[in-house]
């Protein structure tokens, strides 16, 4: 950044991409162009900058002003009113949801104030596809004193000072995997990135990824030097087509400015690093299937007991395999001190935590909090609670493998042994947050249909189990369910996490295992009094129009697919529940002043119990 | 080499360093139920039927544990019926449930480990329903696959990588969908496959079976007749016919492993086209003989074409001591050193 400019940050994460970020810089660059403006100020596409829900965004710096909801017809307004007139723009800023009044600087926004960004504090100020941005924030300094040392003892004991754990999920600590590597015997050595990031609704190694690329190839770098490595790979995933783009070209421009390949900075120490494309197979996320697909294999995991990664990896030689979060926080960590570091957090959880916060919450988005923060912060301070006034119910955390935590849970502090304790886990970052209309038997139903899928057939516990607990819980959300199901799936689930052959297998049962600790009464509903108390599957629910609200419009029954409405015109209306099939579009087609279809919990067919 | 002394339920046990927790009990005649291991091929761990308890570790399954000193193992817990009871009905579950009219009826692994372990009837009730049944793969002359018995341990996968090399079928597709095939899902008879009949032998259920379902009454220890390898074989008989073959794991030359033609090949011994006298031509036409009178022909014929316009071709069937006996023949008797072998052709 240019001293006494003004730059307008137009942010392409991928979401804002969705929302045409790219037509908008386009247009941005076209209208300052030419004018007087154009060299003092700069226009330039930054990664994600975390506020997706208010998305496509654009700051203004220094100011920090933050527009949201951003169209390629706002940016006449941005650019005559607010760089040449010093207006800022009011109808793009962020508006209070109580007061209504609008928030300037994003800084001020709740959003951001709760959140503390180190992981992501390039993401959204720095242009990811430009290292000279990532030099002026002091990029490569790290790499570039420790270069200078005579080994990676120092780094090791920086790396111990920090007590970072390892962002995957599992929370081993960093600088013992590092030292068991450097001290593994072997000439050849391999650091690997994982970047197969592929739990539902998770994004935050992809925003890292496709926000500050270099700061990952830095901290791999580092490690390489320490573990005595000479070549990396970095495996992600082919569906982040962006991410793969900012990670060849950050590496092509690290290489050509001597931060990466043979001689690096001059030292004698030479590194290099190679994207590989993933599949698309969701265990090859875990390290051993990583680094048999990496050697052209199939991606099964391999059974322990079985050597360390770090002492047989990839190609059977020592590897040191990190997450993408783990590898980016490396070079702070390496500026600021392990001690700086080590202040932050919990006891046992030291520095940030970053998260993909989504589902039913007013804020979506990319999120980073200190270590030990309440549940109950980052869902209503930062997220901004649930929208549409319904009542909070449940939030996931660790995607398939975690689990899902009542209200009773929010004021659990976030690291990563009180959720282990609570029966769900830090995971890589997802953040699912569900409102009362959730039906909780068929959110295990969901995360198992996605754990089904991707097991990768080898273990019986995985291949199997996951497929019965699947079908017994289509069943109950089918109101098919028995007597002793639940038992049935508490003894199935508790065998497969018990019994499977690696980490997706021994936490695969966690979602049901959790909403059976949680929410039973969910269960029972369903299987024994036949209805689904969150009123979502669509078998246990009916439909039925109130006769003090109905106007005989006549509306809904031209709606009905299978004419199961009768009733004259200025009639009441009445559903005919035997010919009902339940599909709603009574209840989208009455117009929302008189809202006469109600959806009740139940059957109200002959024979059922109305609930 | 090391010596480890540890207990298996209760029991002492001392093996050598490197064997496995479930080898050692295996020697020592202490069952573990499993099913996608075997003493010759690398263990995987994946039927997780052989999971103990040891104390201090908890549950580990015993093909991959290393025997410790000291080591206190329990094939019987809470944890380890838990664990073992309920992959065993996901798989009965899973499986076909016609055993009587299966081939490996009563010398089935699946059978031996359900008897041992026992099932949970409710429970294997609610999770045993209809399945997609999946069509099999016939295409190789010798022997059937059937998925719908397979229980993916993977012998077969790694018989044919680790013992023959030949790595003709893997795993495709995942999770329920995963089947055991050629490359992209052909089938056997358009792969590599040698039809070696190593995986047959090898599969711990009914999913490959010999085409040929007739059972020996008897067997019979003999060495196989195609080639000079001398490979150990036992013949199954049954009235006065060879209905199958069957490697011999005793025979030191051969330890078990036999190839297509001596596996499968033994039909030619009852065909009607076979050749059980000499025939020797007379006017156009051939004439069963004795074998005096052939091979009195047969010296008479040699002894008016000695030197070189004589040469030998010598044949791979035969033993290396009977290729001695035709080359020295040849240079000998014949006076030339006209002598060829057909393996070399």
């Amino acid at each position: 950044m240019k001293k006494d400019t003004r730059s307008l940050l137009v942010c392409q994460g991928s979401m804002c991409i969705s929302g045409k970020s790219r037509a908008i810089q386009e247009a941005l660059e076209k209208k300052v162009a030419g004018t007087q403006m154009d060299g003092d100020v700069e226009v330039k596409l930054i990664g994600c900058h975390g506020f997706c829900q208010q998305g496509p965004l654009v700051i203004v710096e220094p100011e920090a002003t933050c527009y949201t909801g951003v169209t390629v017809e706002d940016v006449d307004d941005i650019v005559q009113s607010d760089l040449r007139d010093g207006q800022v723009v009011e109808r793009l800023l962020f508006h209070d949801p109580e007061t209504g009044s609008p928030i300037a600087s994003y800084h001020d926004i709740p959003f951001y104030g709760a959140q503390t960004k180190l992981l992501l504090r390039h993401c959204g100020l720095i242009n990811p596809e430009d290292i000279d941005d990532y030099l002026g924030v002091g990029g490569y300094e790290a790499l570039g004193s420790v270069l200078e040392r005579p080994d990676g003892r120092e780094v090791l004991a920086e790396l111990k000072a920090s007590q970072l754990r390892g962002r995957g999920g599992g929370g081993f600590p960093a600088w013992r995997k590092w030292e068991a590597c450097l001290d593994a015997d072997g000439d050849e050595k391999f650091v690997v990135c994982n970047a197969d990031e592929g739990d539902p609704g998770a994004f935050m190694d992809r925003s890292i990824l496709e926000g500050d690329p270099h700061a990952v190839l830095e901290g791999m770098s580092i490690a390489g030097f320490t573990v005595g490595a000479r070549k990396g790979y970095i495996y992600v995933r082919a569906e982040y087509p962006l991410a793969v783009e900012r990670l060849r070209v950050a590496i092509d421009q690290a290489r050509r400015r001597g931060y990466l390949g043979s001689d690096i900075l001059g030292s004698g120490f030479s590194f290099d690093v190679e994207v590989f494309l993933g599949a698309g197979a969701f265990v090859c996320g875990e390290s051993t299937a990583l680094t048999l697909s990496i050697e052209g294999k199939r991606g099964l995991p391999k059974a322990a007991p079985r050597p360390r990664t770090t002492e047989v990896g990839l190609f059977d030689k020592p590897t040191l395999l990190n997450n993408v979060k783990t590898f980016a926080f490396v070079p702070l960590i390496l500026a600021q001190g392990g001690e700086w570091f080590a202040r932050i957090g919990t006891e046992g959880s030291k520095g940030t935590a970053t998260f993909a916060l989504s589902g039913h919450v007013v804020n979506c988005g990319l999120i980073e909090v200190p270590m030990g923060i309440t549940l109950r912060k980052i869902i209503y301070e930062i997220g901004g609670g649930v929208p549409e006034g319904k009542a909070f119910k449940a939030v996931q955390t660790g995607g398939p493998s975690g689990g899902c935590l009542p209200e009773s849970f929010l004021d659990t502090p976030v690291d990563y042994d009180s959720l282990l304790q609570a029966g769900s886990m830090m995971g890589s970052g997802g953040m699912v947050v569900m409102n009362e209309d959730t039906c909780m038997v068929d959110v295990a139903r969901y995360f198992l249909q996605f754990t089904e899928r991707e097991s990768c057939g080898q273990c019986v516990h995985c291949r199997l189990g996951t497929k019965q607990m699947l079908t017994i819980l289509e069943e109950i959300t089918r109101g098919e369910g028995k007597p002793g199901d639940v038992e049935f799936l508490v003894q199935i689930g508790e065998a497969v996490n018990a019994g499977s052959l690696c980490g997706l297998g021994q936490s695969a049962a966690n979602p049901v295992l959790t909403t059976i600790r949680y929410f039973l009464d969910e269960y029972e509903a369903h299987i024994v009094e036949g209805r689904c108390p969150a009123r979502s599957c669509k078998a246990l629910i009916s439909f039925q129009i109130l006769p003090d609200k109905c106007i005989g419009c006549m509306l809904c029954a031209k709606a009905c697919p299978v004419d199961a409405i009768a009733g004259e015109r200025k009639s009441v209306h009445v559903i005919d529940q035997g010919k009902c099939i339940r599909c709603g579009m009574c209840e989208e087609a009455c117009p929302s002043r008189y809202s006469a279809v109600e959806r009740t919990s139940g059957s109200l067919a002959e024979g059922g119990e109305e609930a | 080499m090391r010596v480890h002394d540890l207990t298996i339920d209760g029991v002492a046990v001392s093996a050598p360093e490197g064997t496995t927790v479930l080898d050692a009990a295996r020697k020592k005649g202490i069952y573990i139920p499993h099913l996608c291991d075997r003493p010759d091929l690398k263990p995987v761990g994946v039927c997780r039927m052989c999971t103990v308890e040891v104390e201090g570790k908890g549950l580990v399954i015993s093909c991959k544990t290393p025997v410790r000193d000291g080591m206190v193992v329990r094939t019987e817990s809470e944890g380890v019926s838990k664990v073992r009871q309920v992959a065993l009905e996901l798989l009965i579950a899973d499986h076909d449930s016609d055993c009587l009219t299966c081939a490996k009826d009563t010398n089935c692994s699946l059978q031996r480990v359900a008897r041992h372990v026992g099932v949970d009837s409710p429970r294997l009730a609610r999770i045993r329903r209809e399945r997609d049944r999946r069509p099999l793969d016939t295409s190789n002359p010798f022997f059937d696959f059937d998925p719908n018995r397979c229980i993916l341990c993977g012998i077969c996968v790694r018989t044919c990588d680790e013992l023959q090399n030949i790595n003709a079928i893997d795993y495709t597709f995942r999770g329920t969908k995963t089947l055991i095939a050629g490359f992209g899902n052909r089938p056997r008879i358009e792969t590599n496959c040698e039809s070696c009949g190593e995986c047959v032998v090898r599969c711990p259920v009914g999913a490959l079976v010999p085409k040929d379902s007739r059972q020996p009454s008897k067997l019979v220890r003999t060495i196989c007749s195609f080639c000079g390898c001398g490979c150990g074989m036992l013949l199954g008989v049954r009235d006065g016919e060879i209905v199958s073959a069957a490697g011999d794991f005793k025979n030191p030359a051969s330890r078990g492993r036999l190839c297509v033609k001596g596996r499968y090949g033994y039909r030619y011994v009852n065909s009607p086209e076979r050749l059980t006298t000499p025939l020797v031509k007379r006017d156009g036409e051939f004439i069963p003989v004795g074998w005096d009178e052939a091979l009195d022909l047969v010296a008479e014929k040699f002894s008016e074409s000695m030197g070189d316009s004589f040469a030998t071709i010598a044949s791979a069937k035969c033993t290396n001591e009977e290729n001695y006996v035709v080359q020295k023949f040849t240079r000998v008797v014949m006076g030339t050193n006209n002598i060829d072998h057909c393996a070399r052709l």
